[in-house]
């Protein structure tokens, strides 16, 4: 029985017929494999999915720092998304010095809100958050009863920008929309989109100049990141949306390159931005030594300046010499484990290249909310078929800007590019696996637990709601959502850090303690009478 | 820190700025996680659910297993009925419980799906349970959920036959497993037969073993839960989570109940005691009056660090009552006690033990937020906060000494093991906060005045 078989095993066969479309195993040419992802998971499952509101407030506006988001609903969501994601951000000039990333808006909907309609609600809240902060922008959140309650935030927010003329966006996110935190990215994107991007002047102040969409600076990672490419020399205009702000998103356009890391939740963005302002994107992953100098090499390439290439690989092997000693090290205690990864919609794909720097191979991985082209490559994407959960979900579609389009490069010269890097491509987690791994989409507590008994990976990267489940088992368990509270892990400082954190999660003292002296000395000697227990 | 906070207060009434309170469907999770091999289910879309459990394993360190009907936009047109049916199945499949415990969130409520309907036309396995109990998260606050999925298991499951069980009822209310576990120490230590509910001891702080358990042993069976209507009396401590279930108790079975505070600090835990002792007939042992005067001891020695500081406390609406008691024994002074929870009880047994203390000068208030009650801090300062890990925004930026206590508390680690409650519990928490005192006059003072004996 292989690892797949053994983990459809123990299914009904109503939820067996569901899930085996979800899990493959991986064969010496994956490129013929398919796998079903983006669908409704099956209620009761134990998914470890969230929901549309917190894609959208929770991962791609919510890091926002000079933005008054309020949450529009009873007060249970804007609860849970405040202060919990690590999206770390410092005021600064560009921010207005305004930092409302310490902060929890929202209408706190009651029962006569509810049955009465709550615009009126929401409209008095704008009106204090305006008195108590004066923010430049305010973005309205929706939780599941907005939409059924029929509040128009779209109204609200456009009375709120000729009211006070500032920038108001409202986000139809209800919990409910699409089959997971996925639709909310997209609801994001189109409204930063549509509303904001393109509205700022100020030009970049660097020969070579970037965006990094889709990096949240989780734990510090955008900070290190740009570390280094400010090193290089470039001029880093926005950041989708780590220790973003509303102030810079507006000049995103006039930035050279956009690059892309987490791919799934800004890729709307992306693609959107080549269409109107013709701005190239370039699948882009900081995770990983040896794939953050493949990164900066693509991107040397892409601007093809031999000063820039020279400075390019002057910064790496400084960087490099920098850390040599701690990855030796790390590499020695990590070197032949295995790894299992659940997370993010780029991260089980870029953790798998960083994992390898030490010599751990990943042999399960997967995502909660990802598309099939997070896993397969974008090639797939006219073949994905559209279902009533995904046509809810709103597509813009943008055009050429006659004022700001303007390609860096002829079409030739891009197929060229093309050919050496992912340029307005990416080609999925599944062609850096290897024969006989097993990909699963959408996993639930149940596969976890399986994943766990039968392919014993050493350790086991997710989230919160697994962590000490696996712990239990006896499995080091790291959550890669927050980092278990640590970070960076991103570029050369972040690998550092991630070996030592995951060589202290395998190593601790406490693991050879957990059983006790006399369940391992047996009390009476010669009562082994065989068999493996 | 929570620099966008400025210190003149302005009055608000539709903006809720860092609350101090959370939904209902929460509570309703906790509530069911006490009960023995039971998987809690959230009616809804999956993010309430996926939240909660974050929420409660943020909190617990500890995982906190439940299910989600996965509402999608059809569902919340056509109503969730299918979506129940399903995931009752497949929890039952997968997951082996031997109870289902469902609550309802916003988007259930609004769309008005009828959960008792739903269960009596369920195709439930023999001998296994569904119950479910209504969590509107627009009305009250997560101790509202608590006390909701109480009453929802005792809906479905108590009887009264003709045989008393010679046990007395005790509601914990909204505990640690710390607290339940002294809690039933005390019982047992004053020989009275109990049946704790809920009571998450062995399973919100269960061992390291090397092999996980979905359902650690541990919790109300559902046996005692049954047998709720035979108990002879009720305990019921805290007066906002617990009265209602207290009350449909003695209006369901006659069984009558005694409803005291959460028992922190001395006076609440002797009258704990009273009522223990009520039940049992039994004289305390001497290990408990030991106990008592190990923390009224400590009280005396170290009342000079404690005495006329000024706290601000906050949390839920029974912790908070329970803190401001022990706080008012040690010589502090509540200055600001708030409560997210709209529960105007609250502000009038605040109110009443304060003028107990002939303690003035202080600002009570339910329904409350964090951000009203860091500006006040702003305008008329204090030398504690006492409360959950949210107020560490606060702490920080008025650098102020902080304990913490209720729930949540995210950031430190151990402190769901060990008690608040009790005479124990009261002995760390004044450890704790004269503790945090001394090492803040510690910190401030100049060398010359740098003690080595304090």
């Amino acid at each position: 029985m292989d690892d797949r078989t053994r983990l459809l095993d123990k299914y009904s066969a109503r939820v067996y017929k569901n899930r085996k479309e979800h899990i493959i195993s991986l064969e010496e040419d994956a490129s013929n494999q398919s796998i079903t992802a983006n669908t409704r998971t099956i209620p009761g499952v134990m998914t470890a999915r969230g929901c549309c509101y917190a894609g959208c407030k929770g991962v791609v506006v919510g890091p926002l720092k000079d933005v008054c988001i309020i949450t529009h609903g009873p007060i249970g969501c804007g609860y849970y998304s405040w202060g919990t994601r690590r999206n770390k951000a410092k005021a600064d000039e560009e921010s207005g010095n305004k930092n409302f990333i310490p902060y929890c808006l929202s209408t706190d909907m009651q029962e006569s809100d509810i049955v009465f309609g709550g615009e009126k609600k929401l409209e008095k809240a704008i009106e204090e958050a305006m008195d108590i902060f004066d923010p430049k922008c305010i973005m309205i959140c929706s939780t599941c009863p907005i939409g059924l309650i029929g509040d128009d935030v779209q109204a609200v927010a456009r009375r709120t920008e000729a009211k006070y003329g500032i920038k108001a966006i409202g986000y139809s996110c209800e919990g409910y929309k699409g089959v997971s935190q996925s639709s909310g990215h997209h609801i994001a994107n189109n409204g930063l989109m549509k509303y904001i991007i393109g509205t700022g002047d100020k030009k970049p102040t660097a020969k070579y100049s970037v965006n990094i969409l889709g990096e949240y600076n989780i734990g510090g990672d955008g900070w290190e990141q740009e570390r280094i490419l400010k090193r290089i020399g470039y001029d880093v205009v926005s950041v989708f949306t780590g220790d973003g702000s509303y102030e810079t998103m507006k000049n995103a356009h006039l930035a050279d390159l956009n690059l892309v890391m987490c791919h799934r939740s800004i890729n709307y963005i992306a693609e959107m931005m080549q269409t109107k302002y013709g701005t190239d994107w370039l699948k882009v992953n900081f995770i990983g030594i040896g794939a953050t100098c493949k990164s900066l090499r693509d991107m040397a390439k892409y601007f093809d300046d031999p000063e820039l290439t020279k400075r390019t690989e002057e910064v790496i092997e400084d960087e490099l010499a920098a850390i040599y000693d701690d990855l030796e090290y790390f590499k020695t205690k990590l070197k032949g484990k295995t790894a299992g990864i659940f997370v993010g919609g780029s991260r089980a794909h870029h953790y798998q290249m960083l994992l390898r720097d030490f010599g751990v191979e990943t042999i399960v991985a997967g995502y909660e909310f990802a598309h099939r082209d997070d896993y397969e490559g974008r090639e797939v994407i006219p073949t994905i078929k559209e279902d009533a959960d995904n046509k809810n979900i709103e597509t813009i579609s943008v055009e050429a800007d006659a004022a700001l389009f303007k390609k860096k490069y002829s079409d030739e010269k891009l197929e060229e590019l093309k050919k050496e890097m992912e340029l307005d491509a990416y080609a999925g987690m599944i062609p850096d696996m290897k024969k006989g791994y097993v990909v699963v989409d959408d996993y639930n507590h149940f596969e976890t637990e399986q994943i766990i008994k039968t392919m014993k990976p050493d350790i086991f990267f997710s989230g919160i709601k697994d962590k000490y489940a696996i712990q239990k088992d006896g499995v080091t368990s790291r959550q890669m959502h927050s980092y278990d509270y640590s970070g960076p892990y991103a570029g050369f400082k972040g690998a550092v850090q991630f070996g030592h954190d995951v060589t202290m999660s395998l190593y601790t003292n406490a693991w050879a303690l957990v059983t006790p002296p006399w369940k391992k000395t047996p009390m009476l000697q010669g009562t082994l009478t065989g068999g493996e227990k | 820190m929570l620099d966008m906070t400025p210190k003149e207060v302005k009055e608000r009434s539709a903006l809720r700025i860092n609350p101090c309170k959370t939904c209902q469907p929460v509570g309703a999770m906790y509530c069911a996680l006490g009960v023995a091999k039971c998987m809690p289910h959230s009616h809804g879309s999956q993010g309430c659910c996926s939240y909660h459990r974050t929420v409660l394993s943020r909190h617990f360190k500890e995982p906190a297993i439940a299910a989600s009907s996965s509402f999608t936009e059809g569902t919340s047109v056509f109503g969730g009925r299918s979506n129940i049916n399903t995931s009752v199945k497949n929890i039952f499949d997968m997951y082996d419980p031997d109870i289902i415990a469902i609550h309802t969130t916003c988007l259930s409520e609004t769309i008005g799906d009828d959960l008792n309907s739903y269960i009596l036309d369920m195709d439930i396995p023999e001998g296994k349970k569904v119950i479910h109990c209504n969590t509107p998260s627009y009305s009250g606050s997560h101790v509202n959920g608590f006390t909701n999925m109480m009453l929802g298991f005792m809906n479905y499951l108590a009887k009264k036959s003709e045989t008393p069980n010679g046990k007395t009822a005790i509601f914990p209310g909204w505990q640690n497993p710390g607290d339940e576990r002294e809690l039933k120490r005390m019982a047992t230590l004053m020989g009275v037969p109990y049946i704790m509910f809920p009571d998450h001891t062995g399973v919100m702080d269960a061992p390291m073993t090397g092999s996980y358990e979905y359902y650690p042993e541990g919790g109300t069976s559902i046996e005692d839960i049954k047998s709720l209507g035979d108990c002879d009396s009720v305990l019921a401590l805290g007066e906002i989570t617990c009265t209602e279930p207290a009350e449909y108790m003695e209006k369901k079975f006659k069984v009558p109940y005694k409803l005291i505070p959460m028992p922190i600090g001395v006076a609440f835990t002797d009258a704990y005691l009273m009522a223990l002792q009520m039940a049992s007939k039994n004289e305390v042992p001497k290990q408990l009056e030991v106990e008592r005067g190990q923390l009224v001891d400590l009280m005396l020695d170290s009342h000079q660090y404690t005495y006329q500081k000024k706290a601000a406390i906050f949390g839920d609406p029974d912790t908070v009552i329970g803190l401001t008691s022990i706080c008012l024994e040690m010589g502090i002074i509540p200055k600001y006690v708030i409560t997210g929870t709209p529960k105007e009880d609250f502000t009038r047994k605040i109110k009443s033990m304060l003028e107990q203390y002939n303690v003035t000068d202080c600002t009570v208030k339910a329904n409350a937020d964090l951000f009203e009650l860091h500006q006040w801090i702003k305008n008329s300062p204090i030398d504690i906060l006492i409360g959950t890990s949210y107020g560490k925004q606060i702490a920080r930026a008025e650098d102020i000494p902080f304990v913490r206590a209720g729930f949540p508390v995210l950031d430190r680690y151990g402190g769901t093991l060990l008690p608040f409650v009790g005479y124990t519990g009261g002995i760390r928490f004044v450890e704790k906060v004269t503790s945090a005192l001394m090492d803040r006059q510690d910190r401030d003072c100049t060398d010359e005045d740098f003690e080595l004996v304090m």
